[in-house]
């Protein structure tokens, strides 16, 4: 079968127990720089050495959303990444193995090679992958979060999206059912002002993503999204709202994104000026600089994290070339839950 | 005397599956407080309550992805389309979300959509039309197209037990037209099967929805001619049950595959594929279609009569056929 092989990983600085602010800042730390170092190595070397194929959207410079968000989620809520959170899958327990080899459409990835990068999911880990049509997925983690409701359970969805994924007609007709039928999402945006090659004044012409909340009822919230804490402060918040049957929150997470939309697009588009200004309010360093501030790591201990990392991704890579192709003869599985006669 | 029309027959399966299993549940536009625009689910919300019967806004998408977030947390959605030439507006989150979910990630998405099809009800180009085959060809889905009450109700039944996503097609036309007795025990239709809805030697008509009731007729007229013709119900439009259709052809050796759909790139051609492909030695004569001209359903009468096919066009051609 192609999918749903629960691989046991235990992210080797994440401790769950550690959730004084430091061991916190800890966790944070870890899983945006795994996500950065991942994507890192995906884009620009994999991918560059052909080893990764089609597609490759990554979200340099917006780890701290994904991480401060999926920080705030328990084990049985279900998670709608979009195409830039790939911290939601090391969160939620996928090995980066799997990550790896799902990249390079290998058997052990997490799709086994039934779709490529980061439209992966995973039903046992309560992670939904993502079709490329943006924004469809809202209404589905509407769908999911009303189930959640009906079972009796205090469950709730988070669904998470680009600025320009508002623009589609799914986009609102999810938010506006999650809204009247007071549905328990926890909407995200990571609004980093492009869409593709599209600035935002393009794509909407409120100024905030946040504005379009109340026009659904919906109370909205503007964090910095570069800012891990204020990502993890604000969702909690959204959170407890939702789980308290309150219905649907939305949080605008303000930052840009740092590379081009993907792999092979060069952003010349963007003004120079903006990447730099935008370099310094790294959300990885600004973590580090607090963490160093105020005593909760020490720069050695920032740096050991970082080489674990490294390592681990070494690993992971490894693992994931040694990964076999899959086998064209499961081409035909898994369609339907039996194969009809005659397909 | 005959007691149950196709459309109550829906209501009993969908209603004795509500009774069954206490995760299916109803949801679309106007279903609850109003029953539906076709009234289906007339009574459903003061029996089962609003949880289980959900009015929406206007949404197509969303209710189909709902349907299929809820079919993820382990719920059996039923999700209604008040006219199934709506179902465009949730088309993507039918053939790209619903359909790849299984294949893609394992994930099995068991929904139903109802959607109330067909002309001959002077509904006009939006509101008559059969879509059908639309959904036939994406991979994952499975398409539904009851004929009978006794069909509709054991197919939706069946429908609502499977675990991938079904497209259950109602024809409007047989909602109060058709009226049979039902057996009072439970039962259900296997999804995948055809009927043999009239045994015949001499020609096989394969069709399915209200055709039916035309092949139906033309073979009576055709048996007073003295010709023998057998009727294939398909039911199922997808999968295609190949094994009964291609029984029927090598008896008879002689085929019209008719349905109510346009021409070009309906179930026709794939049904006639599939013969010239599998049957082709056992064949006396071609294979031949009869169905609407590739053209908009139109409103006014004369035009959707001439538009629609109709016993006398089978006759016709039937005859044509049968001295080939
Ligand atoms: C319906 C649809 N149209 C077009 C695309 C192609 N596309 C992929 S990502 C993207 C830009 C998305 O912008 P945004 O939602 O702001 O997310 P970001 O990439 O900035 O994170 C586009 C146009 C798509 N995936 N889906």
């Amino acid at each position: 079968m192609a999918a749903v092989r629960p691989m046991q990983w235990t992210p080797t600085a994440a401790a769950p127990e550690q959730d004084s602010e430091a061991g916190l800042s800890r966790r944070f730390l870890y899983y945006m720089a795994l996500m950065r170092e991942a994507e890192g190595r995906i884009q620009d070397k994999l991918y560059r050495q052909g080893k990764v194929l089609g597609g490759v959207y990554i979200g340099r410079g917006q780890e701290a959303i994904p991480v401060g968000a999926g920080l705030t989620t328990r084990p049985n809520d279900f998670l709608f990444p979009s195409h830039r959170d790939m911290a939601l899958y090391f969160i939620r327990g996928v090995h980066p193995r799997e990550v790896f080899a799902q990249y390079m459409g290998r058997a052990g990835g997490l799709t086994g090679g039934r779709d490529g990068n980061m439209h992966m999911g995973d039903m046992n880990r309560r992670i939904s992958a993502i079709i490329s049509a943006l924004a469809a997925w809202i209404p589905v983690a509407a769908g999911a979060a009303m189930a959640m409701r009906y079972l009796g359970t205090s469950d709730i969805t988070y669904a998470f999206f680009g600025d320009g994924s508002t623009s589609r007609g799914d986009w609102h007709e999810g938010v506006n059912l999650a809204a009247v039928q007071k549905a328990p999402v926890v909407l995200i945006c990571n609004n980093n002002q492009w869409a593709y090659s599209t600035p935002l004044d393009k794509q909407m012409a409120c100024a905030h993503v946040a504005d379009r909340g109340p026009a659904y009822g919906i109370p909205s919230e503007i964090v910095d999204g570069n800012d891990v804490w204020a990502v993890y402060h604000a969702t909690q918040r959204a959170a407890d709202h939702a789980r308290s049957g309150l219905g649907p929150y939305m949080i605008e997470c303000k930052t840009f994104r740092m590379t081009g939309h993907s792999a092979h697009d060069p952003a010349s588009y963007v003004p120079a000026h903006l990447f730099e200004e935008w370099a310094r309010k790294d959300p990885i360093e600004r973590l580090e600089r607090l963490m160093v501030e105020r005593g909760y790591a020490g720069r050695d201990e920032i740096d050991d994290i970082h080489a674990g990392i490294r390592q681990e991704v070494d690993e992971a890579i490894a693992w994931a070339e040694n990964s076999p192709y899959p086998d064209p003869e499961t081409l035909l599985d898994n369609v339907y839950e039996t194969r009809p006669a005659g397909t | 005397m005959a007691t149950t029309t196709y459309l109550e027959a829906i209501r009993e399966g969908l209603w004795e599956e509500m009774e069954r299993d206490p995760n299916v549940f109803c949801i679309g536009e106007d279903i609850a407080v109003y029953g539906g625009a076709f009234k289906v689910t007339a009574g459903f919300l003061e029996h089962f309550g609003e949880k289980r019967v959900v009015d929406t806004p206007i949404s197509e998408s969303a209710i189909v992805g709902a349907a299929i977030g809820a079919g993820f947390i382990g719920l059996r959605p039923v999700a209604e389309m008040q006219f199934a030439d709506f179902i465009t507006c949730g088309f993507d989150q039918i053939v790209n979300f619903a359909a790849k979910c299984r294949y893609r990630w394992g994930a099995g998405v068991p929904i139903v959509i109802r959607a109330p099809s067909g002309g001959g009800v002077h509904g006009g180009p939006f509101h008559s039309q059969n879509p059908e085959a639309w959904f036939a060809h994406v991979p994952g889905l499975k398409v539904l197209c009851p004929a009978t009450a006794y069909d509709a109700k054991g197919l939706i039944k069946s429908a609502i037990r499977d675990n991938d996503p079904v497209l259950f097609f109602e024809h409007k036309a047989l909602y109060r037209r058709i009226k049979e007795d039902l057996p009072e025990q439970e039962y259900t239709v296997p999804i995948g099967k055809a009927a043999i809805y009239r045994d015949g030697t001499d020609l096989s008509i394969i069709t399915y929805g209200a055709m039916l009731y035309e092949a139906s007729q033309a073979a009576g007229d055709l048996a007073a001619e003295g010709y023998s013709v057998e009727i294939v119900d398909l039911r199922t439009v997808f999968p295609l049950d190949e094994e009964t259709v291609l029984a029927s052809v090598r008896k008879t050796a002689r085929a019209i595959v008719l349905h109510e759909d346009t021409l070009t790139g309906g179930i026709g051609g794939e049904v006639v594929a599939r013969i010239t492909e599998k049957a082709f030695e056992y064949l006396d004569a071609p294979v031949v279609r009869i169905a609407a001209p590739d053209t908009p359903v139109p409103y006014s009468s004369p035009l959707e009569q001439a538009f629609l096919p109709t016993a006398a066009k089978v006759t016709a051609k039937a005859r044509w056929l049968l001295q080939y």
